[in-house]
């Protein structure tokens, strides 16, 4: 219910809101966690793992309870903390792990089965048959247990990465952390300060207490309009740290949009920031931790601070007559601030037994609640005194075992914290995370007074570090009450107490594992499920760990924590793979004649990032093989051209040029004379080919190299390896010039006629003979051509600068058509290839020498080249390797598939028999049946030879016939006439 | 007689405003990478020839109708110019001017804008007037140059000029959504 004269909410703003369909009211500044407290509504969910009902417990980001499913359809996002979703109009939130409903919940059979549902029941249970796990078991537990689920369908919304910078990263924004951001600010460096609510001011603007005279909230909002001002501050709210990392860097979650009704048109809905900080100040706060005892997780048992902050920010009482369970003075403000604000307290029932009433409400000291009663929400408590029990009626329980300072981040980098006895909890070990310091309640400073002198302190130590000279900075006035607490982590009693509300883990859970002797708390954790998963353990850890030493008879601090990993909040896929949408995936690279081809009506294939066409259809052509085979024909018929600017090309110069090409080519290039181009095979350091492709010399000390498209990148990095690492001393640059060319393949009988009429003088065999190259003038402008073929037939490839590759393409197309061809695809290049035996990295896998590709030859003995040693090793050379055979059918069947394996007649095709498989296959228009390569135990020697191709993939099975690769023009006469 | 018609990366896309950022595609001119040979002094003739200084690494000299920019290890784009045919002498010279888009970004987001695609710190304290980096653009290599208070000048490889067109108009819309 509403609190009149409270709160820090938008009384003028009234929004409406869904809950499981239910229409409710609430205002501006609520979160959806208030706005249905004060709609009265408290059982909002269903327990993880027994379907118990539960209610909102926090008013953070720690909340292990109310998690909902926020929106619809596929902008729904499933796991959002009530507790940190600001409320709009028009927000539709639906409740989880529920079902038929809320309400009515029939999983909740779970809860009555619970004796037999404990610790490690699945590891128990689900044991034998073995492959039921899987199949059945898995299934089955996971459909009961879960949280909520995605739409299924693509997510609309964009998401987004950003990088930020700083020196002083102040993360927290409570008066420890506004202290520290200001004094930083103050003296000049550059200052981020996040905050993962949406106000800041931390508890400031949950508590009562003043700072320099002014209310706390007050104060808060003066600082942050006062750090806002200034340029060297950036103030970062709605930003979640995620992760502490290497070298000052810090993962963090904004959320951009949760708080508005839709993202904006071009807006994000979250933004994972890097942040890259020298020096860091981790002002994290503390989370209250809750006390065990029989049904504490009945919908009204909430933590004492929260019920402050639903009341002073919101202005919201979560019942009519609250009662207060504490083991501290800190809690005592609860009924304070309650009473104050006219809410009833039914009772505070304070453990310590010297605990004394800081105010005018009755005090039950050296008491215990050992029950909580109301199954879908609290109606009255019992409290066990020295007296005997009492019941006592109350629909809102204050709990506060003490607060755990929020040491998460420190652990980040595998830091551990350290125990301290005086407020029974840990603090963070200094230097666990390089460069940070901390301050306020995370490091054990629960006064107000403390919390904002440690933050001066830790930005002056921050400052220091810097070598920055600190301002002088004077240290508000605020509350600086000594915090009192006796550790009391669970009521004795029977029943089930619970710890971890999350992953249902309850006090007995514990004891069991001890008892089972998973005593070390790693354990117990993986035992339990205590402390894992989205929580990991924000509530529940120092309880857990505290009844677990107590368990085994030993100290806490001997017992030790659980290791608080990263995201400290969960973080969506989505915001991690943030750009990498739809066309962010990768960059796309689109040659010169990609408008003209697709204009075409070719389909595009990736190859690497390029996107080349695969085939040129003609409007009467219904399959891609008709036009394949027309564009093959027109290349061994007439003319084709091909856009080849994807090869890559590396500029070579330097007087030692030819000195690199030799040693990481396989063949000679210092003896290539100018305006000529050679054939060159290139090995990996370990004896494997690595690439192969033309190199043209094109002066005296300089050379351009090709590659294949797929190994351009890596190539370029050998060289670069090579230039760099093997021989800093040659004179040698390399560049790549992929970009700056636009090349084509002009290929057939007519390719000479196609360009006479392009070039500015025309060329004959004389001057051009094949494997020649040289520069050109295309219609006034500087080319380069190349007399080189990948086809078989008599071929250029033409080079422009890039800018006129679009214009080139089209004259080029438009005189082949004239000459009954035009342009080709890829299918029809990969068809020429094969027919004439070329290889591409279909062949080259990385795992094939030179003599497993016939090309043995190539390995010069005159000179020393990269792999030339380690191509001799007796694996590489011993006999019973697969080498490069071509294929064609021979029996009934007639197709071939690359993929196929190829095994020896009269045996079963199983792995024990395989000879060896294909690798290219095309059906030849010229050969009038299908071709293939492959690689076969021996190839090079068992030429005529029959053997069985089977697919067991697409259920084929050919006779094929090996023979020499080269199926068409073996003389090579058509390339060189 | 048929002519070879030129096409700029971008295809002479018109100037793009969103929010508060400009983007638009900018001819550089002659591009030409420069990369000294072994114990060659470019500094001194590479003065002489172009009149600006021989850029440190990270760093750009020159001015809008003539730049020397950083361009990695041992090399320097001449950005501009035809470059002096004597320096062939010190350097391998290589004609780079249809390799590269080229696009300026300013205005007062544009260091918002950048801060969600180049993982640098790009701040004017940083990163001046004149200050260059061979760094990521989203998921492309590209190079960085602050050409003034804020104006930075981007290239990627020109195959990738229609990439970097997205990224841009993405970081740029959603910077200018936040307002």
């Amino acid at each position: 219910m509403r609190v009149d004269g409270k709160g820090l909410i938008e009384r003028s703003q009234p929004v409406s809101f869904r809950f499981d369909g239910n229409t409710y009211r609430g205002f501006a500044a609520d979160t959806l966690a208030s706005a249905l407290l004060a709609n009265n509504v408290r059982h909002v969910a269903r327990s993880f793992k027994y379907h118990r009902p539960r209610g909102i417990l926090t008013a953070g980001s720690e909340e292990p309870n109310a998690l909902m499913t926020v929106g619809r359809g596929a902008d729904a996002d499933p796991n959002v903390r009530a507790t940190v979703q600001e409320l709009y109009d028009g927000l539709e939130a639906r409740s989880q792990n529920a079902w038929p409903s809320l309400g009515f919940d029939l999983l909740s059979v779970n809860d009555l089965a619970a004796p037999f549902l404990g610790a490690g029941f699945y590891y128990k249970t689900f044991m034998w048959p073995r492959v039921f796990w899987e199949k059945v078991y898995e299934p089955v537990i996971r459909r009961a247990a879960g949280l909520g689920a995605l739409s299924g369908k693509q997510d609309a919304d964009h998401y987004e990465k950003a990088y930020a910078f700083c020196d002083v990263l102040v993360i927290g924004a409570g008066p420890a952390g506004l202290m520290a951001a200001w004094t930083a600010a103050q003296s000049g460096v550059r200052v981020i300060l996040a905050d993962e609510d949406s106000l800041m001011g931390g508890r400031l603007n949950a508590e009562t207490l003043t700072v320099d005279g002014k209310p706390g909230a007050e104060w808060a909002a003066d600082m942050v309009a006062k750090l806002a001002a200034m340029d060297n501050v950036r103030l970062m709210s709605r930003t979640t740290l995620t992760g502490a990392h290497d070298g000052g860097t810090f993962g963090a979650l904004e959320r951009v949009a949760h708080h508005v009704n839709g993202t904006p048109k071009g807006g994000v809905k979250e933004t994972f920031w890097r942040i890259v900080a020298k020096r860091s100040v981790l002002a994290a706060g503390a989370i209250e931790r809750h006390i065990a005892f029989q049904n504490n997780d009945r919908p009204g048992i909430m933590a004492a601070g929260a019920v402050r902050v639903y009341l002073n920010r919101f202005g919201v009482s979560p019942g009519k007559a609250v009662t207060v369970f504490a083991n501290n003075d800190d809690a005592h403000r609860t009924a304070m601030d309650m009473q104050e604000a006219g809410v009833h307290i039914a009772a505070v029932i304070d453990c310590r037994k010297d605990a004394t009433a800081l105010g005018d409400y009755r005090l039950i000291a050296g008491a215990m609640v050992s029950g909580g009663h109301g199954r879908r929400g609290l109606e009255a408590i019992t409290v066990q005194m020295a007296s005997g029990r009492e019941k006592i009626a109350t629909d809102c329980l204050a709990v506060s075992g003490g607060w755990n300072p929020t040491v998460h981040m420190t652990c980040h980098m595998n830091g551990r914290p350290t125990w301290h006895d005086a407020i029974a909890s840990f603090i963070p070990t200094p230097g666990a995370i390089p460069g940070m310091a901390t301050a306020g309640a995370c490091n054990g400073a629960f006064s107000t007074a403390a919390c904002l002198a440690e933050g001066v302190s830790a930005a002056k130590a921050s400052l220091e570090a810097l070598g920055v000279t600190p301002v002088v900075m004077d240290v508000p006035q605020a509350d600086d009450t000594p915090y009192a607490v006796e550790p009391l982590w669970a009521v004795p009693g029977k029943g089930r107490a619970w710890l971890d509300f999350q992953n249902d883990v309850s006090v007995k859970d514990v004891k069991q594992a001890a008892q089972e002797n998973f005593t070390s708390v790693e354990h117990m954790k993986r035992y339990t499920t205590q402390g894992m998963a989205t929580d990991q353990g924000k509530n529940s850890n120092v309880a857990a760990l505290a009844l677990l030493a107590d368990a085994t008879g030993r100290g806490i601090p001997e017992t030790g924590t659980t290791t608080f990993r990263p995201p400290y909040t969960p973080v969506a896929l989505a915001a991690l793979g943030a750009g990498a949408q739809g066309k962010g995936f990768a960059p796309e690279r689109k040659t010169t004649s990609h408008a003209a081809t697709v204009v075409a009506g070719a389909p595009m294939i990736e190859a690497g990032l390029w996107y080349r066409p695969s085939y040129y259809p003609l409007p009467d052509e219904k399959t891609w093989r008709q036009s394949c085979d027309r564009e093959v024909g027109w290349v061994r018929n007439a003319v084709g051209i091909c856009d080849v600017s994807t090869l890559g090309k590396i500029d070579i110069q330097g007087p030692d040029a030819a000195q690199l090409l030799d040693f990481v080519y396989t063949n000679m290039f210092s003896t290539l004379k100018e305006n000529r181009v050679r054939y060159g095979l290139m090995l990996r350091e370990d004896g494997f080919v690595m690439d192969d492709g033309t190199t043209a010399r094109l002066g005296q000390n300089h050379y351009v190299m090709t590659t294949t498209t797929a190994a351009a990148g890596q190539v370029m990095r050998h060289l670069e390896f090579v230039t760099q690492a093997l021989h800093p001393e040659w004179d040698v640059r390399i560049m790549s010039v992929t970009e700056q060319w636009a090349q084509f393949a002009v290929a057939g009988p007519k390719s000479r006629e196609v360009l006479n009429g392009l070039l500015d003088q025309p060329i004959d065999s004389d001057a051009w003979p094949f494997m020649s190259c040289g520069p050109v003038d295309v219609q006034g402008v500087n080319g380069r051509l190349f007399r080189i073929s990948f086809s078989g037939e008599h071929a250029y490839e033409i080079a422009v600068p890039s800018r006129y590759g679009d214009s080139l393409f089209r004259l080029l197309v438009a005189r082949a058509e004239a000459l009954g061809g035009g342009a080709y695809g890829m299918e029809a290049l990969n068809v020429l290839r094969i027919e004439k035996g070329f290889i591409t990295h279909a062949e080259i896998d990385g795992r094939m020498t030179a003599q497993d590709i016939g090309m043995e030859r190539m390995l010069s003995g005159k000179k020393d080249f990269i792999g030339a040693t380690m191509a001799q090793r007796p694996g590489l050379t011993e006999d019973g390797r697969e080498q490069l055979v071509g294929m064609k059918p021979v029996g009934p069947v007639k197709q071939l598939t690359a993929g196929a394996h190829i095994y020896s007649n009269g045996e079963d095709p199983v792995r024990a028999h395989d000879q060896g498989y294909v690798t290219s296959v095309g059906f030849s228009p010229t050969l009038g049946h299908f071709i293939g390569l492959g690689f076969v135990q021996d190839g090079l020697t068992r030429h005529g030879e029959v053997l069985n191709m089977v697919d067991h993939v697409r259920g084929i099975q050919t006779r094929v016939e090996l023979c020499d690769p080269v199926f068409f023009d073996q003389d090579g006469g058509r390339t060189r006439d | 007689m048929t002519e070879l018609i030129a096409k700029t990366p971008l295809d002479d896309m018109a100037p793009l405003t969103i929010g508060a950022c400009r983007l638009a595609e900018v001819d550089l001119g002659i591009l030409t990478s420069i990369a000294p040979y072994a114990a060659s002094k470019i500094a001194a003739p590479f003065k002489a020839a172009h009149g600006m200084a021989w850029p440190a690494p990270n760093r750009a000299t020159g001015k809008a109708d003539g730049r020397a920019i950083w361009f990695g290890r041992d090399m320097v784009l001449l950005a501009g110019p035809k470059p002096d045919p004597t320096l062939t002498k010190h350097a391998a010279l290589t004609d780079q001017s249809d390799a590269w888009a080229a696009v300026t970004l300013s205005g007062a987001d544009v260091e918002d804008v950048l801060a969600r695609l180049v993982p640098l710190d790009l701040s004017p304290g940083q990163f001046k007037r004149g200050h260059t980096a061979r760094s990521q653009i989203q998921h492309m290599t590209g190079s960085i140059t602050r050409v003034g208070t804020d104006a930075f000048l981007l290239m990627v490889f020109r195959s990738m000029a229609g990439t970097l067109l997205h990224d841009l108009e993405r970081a740029m819309a959603s910077v200018a959504v936040r307002g």
